[in-house]
C-alpha cells in the first residue's frame, strides 16, 4: 500500500489527467521530489527551494502540514495527501 | 412583523420545518446579506436567498452581462446582455420574490468603499473572481467581525468555507498569500463547467441560511473541496494561524489597501 496523493484539477495536466497518484512514504518534500521525477514540472508548481509555496497547502489526512512538521512531516503507507492550491474563480496555478 | 396570507403560503415549506418554523422564517425575513459579485457564484446564492425570503440583499458588480457569461450565470439572460450584472440579477430576483429588498451597487469593491458598503449587513458572501478582492473582502470582514461565506471555483473543482472572525480561522489563515502574478497564466483559458458554480453557490447559500437560523454546524475551520469529475466532497481542516497577518496575535495588516498588482484580471 502506497501513499495516495490527491492532485488538484489545475495540476492534473502534469499527471496525465490523473486526480490521484501514488507516492512513497517518507517526508512530504521527499514525496513531492519523487513525484516530480515521475511527473516532471509537478514539484516546482508546489514547492520552491525545498519549501512548499505559500499559496499551496498540503494536507496529510485532513491535517495542514504547516501545523505539523511542514515539509518534514512524515507520511506513511495508507496516508492520503491532498495538494490544495488557492483558487479564485477562473484563475489557475 | 406578521406574515401575510400570501407569505405564509410562499414560505410554508420552510415554516413546516421544525428547525425553521415561523420564528426562523422571521429571522430570514429580517436578515441582511451582502453578495460580492453577481457572476457564477453570486447568481445561485442570490437566487436561493431571494427565494428563501432574505429581507435585504445587496449585490455588487461593476461588470456587464456578456454572452459568454450565460453558460453559468443563471440570473442573467439574452434579454439583459450589456446590462450591469447586479442590475440584471436584481430584475430576475424581483420577479421571483417581491418581498426581498435588493440593492444594486455598480462599482468595483475596493479598500475605500468596502467598510461602508458591508457594515450594515449581517453576513457577507464572497463570489469574487480574483485574489485581490478575495483577500480584501476577508480582511474587511475580519476587521468588522462579520461572518463571511467564501466560495471559489475553477474548471471542475470548487472550494467553500465559512469564516467566523473571532471564532475560527480566516482566509489568510488558510492561504497566507495569493499566488504571484507570474504563476497565474491566462484566466480566460482556464474555463469552468457551467454547473459547478451552481453547486458551490448553493452550498454557500445553505451556509448563509444556517447562520441566519443559528442551526446546524457551520463550515467553520474547514475547507470543503468539491471535485465534480471524481464526484468527491473532501474536507480538510483549517487551523487558526496565530501568525496570521490579519487575525493572528500580532497582526501586520492594520488598514485595508488595494493590491497594486493585478493577480488575475478577467
Amino acid at each position: 500500500m502506497a501513499v495516495k496523493v490527491k492532485i488538484p484539477v489545475p495540476l492534473q495536466r502534469l499527471t496525465q489527467g490523473k486526480d490521484e497518484v501514488e507516492g512513497e512514504s517518507g517526508t512530504v518534500i521527499e514525496l513531492i521530489n519523487a513525484l516530480d521525477r515521475k511527473y516532471p514540472g509537478l514539484g516546482e508548481r508546489i514547492s520552491d527551494g525545498g519549501k512548499i509555496r505559500r499559496f499551496v497547502n498540503v494536507y496529510v489526512n485532513e491535517e495542514d502540514i504547516r501545523f505539523l512538521k511542514s515539509e518534514n512531516t512524515e507520511v506513511k503507507d495508507g496516508d492520503e495527501v491532498s495538494i490544495v492550491p488557492a483558487i479564485a474563480g477562473g484563475c489557475f496555478l | 412583523m406578521d406574515f401575510t396570507e400570501e407569505q405564509l403560503q410562499r414560505y410554508s415549506r420552510h415554516i413546516i420545518l421544525p428547525e425553521v418554523g415561523g420564528k426562523g422564517q422571521k429571522k430570514i425575513s429580517s436578515a441582511k446579506v451582502f453578495i460580492v459579485g453577481a457572476g457564477g457564484l453570486g447568481c445561485p446564492v442570490g437566487f436561493y436567498l431571494t427565494a428563501a425570503g432574505v429581507g435585504d440583499i445587496a449585490l455588487i458588480d461593476n461588470d456587464n452581462v456578456e454572452l459568454s457569461n450565460l453558460q453559468r450565470q443563471i440570473a442573467h439572460s439574452t434579454k439583459t446582455l450589456g446590462m450591469n450584472k447586479a442590475e440584471s440579477a436584481k430584475k430576475t430576483f424581483e420577479t421571483l420574490n417581491p418581498d426581498v429588498n435588493i440593492s444594486v451597487i455598480k462599482e468595483r469593491i475596493n479598500s475605500k468603499n468596502i467598510i461602508d458598503l458591508i457594515k450594515d449587513y449581517d453576513i457577507v458572501v464572497d463570489g469574487s473572481d480574483n485574489f485581490p478582492t478575495r483577500y480584501l473582502v476577508n480582511d474587511a470582514c475580519v476587521m468588522l467581525k462579520k461572518p463571511l461565506v467564501s466560495g471559489a471555483i475553477l474548471r471542475f473543482e470548487g472550494q467553500v468555507t465559512t469564516i467566523l472572525p473571532g471564532e475560527g480561522p480566516c482566509y489568510r489563515c488558510l492561504f497566507e498569500v495569493p499566488p504571484p502574478p507570474g504563476l497565474v497564466p491566462s484566466c480566460q483559458e482556464a474555463g469552468v463547467l457551467g454547473v459547478l458554480p451552481g453547486v458551490v453557490g448553493t452550498l454557500q447559500a445553505t451556509e448563509v441560511l444556517k447562520l441566519i437560523l443559528g442551526k446546524g454546524k457551520p463550515l467553520c475551520g474547514q475547507l470543503l473541496i468539491y471535485d465534480a469529475l471524481g464526484v468527491n466532497f473532501r474536507r480538510v481542516k483549517i487551523p487558526k494561524n496565530s501568525d496570521c497577518a490579519i487575525c493572528g496575535k500580532n497582526p501586520t495588516i492594520k488598514e485595508l489597501t488595494d493590491s497594486t498588482e493585478e493577480y488575475c484580471a478577467l
